[in-house]
């Protein structure tokens, strides 16, 4: 689980045209990732043009199953390198799902920060942060 | 086709202090830094004619030629994200377009913090710019904020994919700080690491370790490249520079290419490594000492697996076992973080004035951008 420090802001995501509808199916407590509609490449971080295709009109935003196994995770144990708006201990997972994407997000509140592992089997669950943000973490899922 | 090899040669470095605070501005060590170069080739510093900044520090070509007086600039350029700037410098002089070209530095990193909230927010919007290179913003909400974490990330993927041990990465560190201990400008290495020391220090951000964190300098460094007949005949003996080169990969992003196919390969110095190795007309094992990128230490051995220096998985061995000598003034380890005073300790090893000195140094290798986009030097006397 994550706690954060009141009275710091998180670090919100820079929204433009390119990831406008990952993050607005996020803050509908969906997941989506981009896919071109050609190829069926997906792809993360998304992106305005098809490396595959080079085409600007094909990168679609689908539904997700959002279930992956832990890829590689780390630790935050001190302050001297951790965000400040968050308590330590911290960790930040990076989790490859069924889609072959890797996704960068905290732990739920139901993994505790010792017993994450990698090839630990996860899915995704959301977190509204505040009246503005809301984000997505990684919680248990059966393997 | 015309190639770049052996075309120019560093004929000049100039190093500031080397200090954990200074008062002094980035401008001013940066001029120094300059001065000094042109000092050390014994040419005049109006005849510098190209400047090359890091895009990461240092002030405006523009503004460093308010205090070197140079009347003209016929080329000036930035690094690339990650990067030193060499390939632009050396290819700047050998198609003619200016004659005595410099990369400088110039950097405050022992008295820059980026702690608070607002710094971090600070940081981002000087970021925007290139945001569409460093979306950062799909890391920092989770408190991804900072390059600590951002390597740790890969080192702990490596570690797993290869068994590596936390005595295995010890050694990569004892070897950098045993050649720091001997150089007196490595203000961070006073005595090499033990293995107990190593093995009972901090975690920061597991599995990264305080002690394999680079620390910050405040310096100013300048490099002086000019075609190599004219080097020979400047004052100091030339650093022929063999080849220079940059890489780049798909999915690649400055130590968060974690969509890359495996995200422990460093895709982009493999590639920079085989053009590097190209264009010099050697392989890896010609090399003879390395100066690798240790900004964090635990991505010197898959640095060093990416330069074809060894097998994948092998890096952390390979670096224990001490047979290349690899970063031989203790790296930014032992002088902090600058990237730039590798390849002037590269340059001391061809001139024989390390406090390393490596007997056959005949060729010898610089990278920069471990996990990101890279660079690199060959050079040799
Ligand atoms: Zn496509």
């Amino acid at each position: 689980m994550v706690e954060y420090v009141p009275g710091i802001p998180i670090l919100k995501p820079y929204i433009d045209a390119d990831n406008k509808p990952y993050w607005d199916a996020v803050n509908d407590h969906k997941f989506v990732v981009q896919q071109c509609n050609k190829c069926k490449n997906y792809y993360q971080p998304p992106r305005p043009m098809c490396p595959e295709c080079l085409t600007l009109d094909t990168m679609d935003f689908v539904p997700a199953s959002g279930k992956g196994e832990v890829h590689s995770y780390i630790i935050y144990t001190t302050d001297k390198m951790a965000y400040p708006g968050m308590k330590i201990p911290y960790a930040v997972m990076v989790v490859e799902l069924d889609e072959g994407v890797r996704i960068t997000a905290n732990n739920a509140d139901d993994i505790d920060t010792e017993e994450i592992h990698i090839g630990m089997p996860v899915e995704i669950t959301f977190v509204d942060i505040d009246d503005s943000l809301t984000l997505y973490q990684f919680k248990k899922r059966e393997a | 086709m015309t190639s770049i090899k052996d075309m120019t040669a560093i004929a000049g470095i100039g190093l500031t202090e080397y200090s954990k605070g200074t008062e002094r501005t980035e401008w001013s060590l940066a001029s120094e830094a300059i001065k000094l170069a042109a000092d050390d080739a014994g040419i005049k510093v109006k005849d510098i004619d190209g400047l090359v900044k890091d895009i990461d520090d240092g002030w405006d070509c523009s503004y460093v030629q308010k205090t070197l007086g140079i009347d003209n600039l016929l080329y000036s350029s930035e690094s690339h994200w990650g990067t030193s700037s060499m390939l632009n410098v050396v290819t700047a002089v050998a198609s003619g377009t200016a004659n005595n070209v410099v990369y400088y530095r110039s950097r405050k990193g022992a008295t820059t913090t980026r702690r608070s909230p607002s710094d971090y927010r600070v940081a981002k919007e000087t970021l925007d710019d290139s945001i569409s290179i460093l979306r950062i913003d799909f890391y920092e909400p989770y408190g991804l904020a900072t390059p600590q974490g951002c390597a740790a990330m890969l080192q702990q993927r490596y570690m797993h994919e290869y068994g590596i041990t936390p005595e295995q990465m010890a050694g990569v560190i004892i070897g950098i700080s045993e050649y720091g201990a001997k150089n007196p400008l490595a203000l961070y290495t006073d005595k090499p690491v033990t293995m107990d020391e190593y093995l009972n220090s901090e975690m920061t951000v597991a599995p990264l370790r305080d002690i394999d964190c680079a620390p910050g300098v405040d310096a100013g460094i300048a490099i002086l490249v000019t075609r190599t007949e004219m080097a020979k005949d400047l004052q100091q003996t030339p650093a022929v520079i063999m080849s220079a080169a940059q890489g780049a990969a798909i999915e690649g992003e400055f130590l968060t290419g974690y969509n890359q196919e495996k995200m422990t390969d460093f895709p982009e110095t493999m590639n920079m490594a085989e053009e590097l190795y190209r264009v010099a007309g050697i392989t890896a094992k010609d090399i003879n000492v390395a100066q690798l990128d240790d900004r964090f230490a635990p991505l010197v051995p898959m640095q060093a697996e990416a330069l074809g220096l060894c097998g994948k998985g092998e890096g952390a061995a390979f670096c224990g076992a001490k047979s290349l000598p690899i970063n031989t003034a203790g790296g930014s380890i032992g002088e902090g973080f600058m990237d730039s005073n590798r390849i002037v300790e590269a340059v001391r090893q061809v001139r024989g004035t390390s406090t390393s000195q490596i007997d056959n140094a005949e060729i010898i290798l610089y990278a920069a951008g471990a996990g990101g986009p890279a660079d690199g030097l060959i050079i040799r006397k």
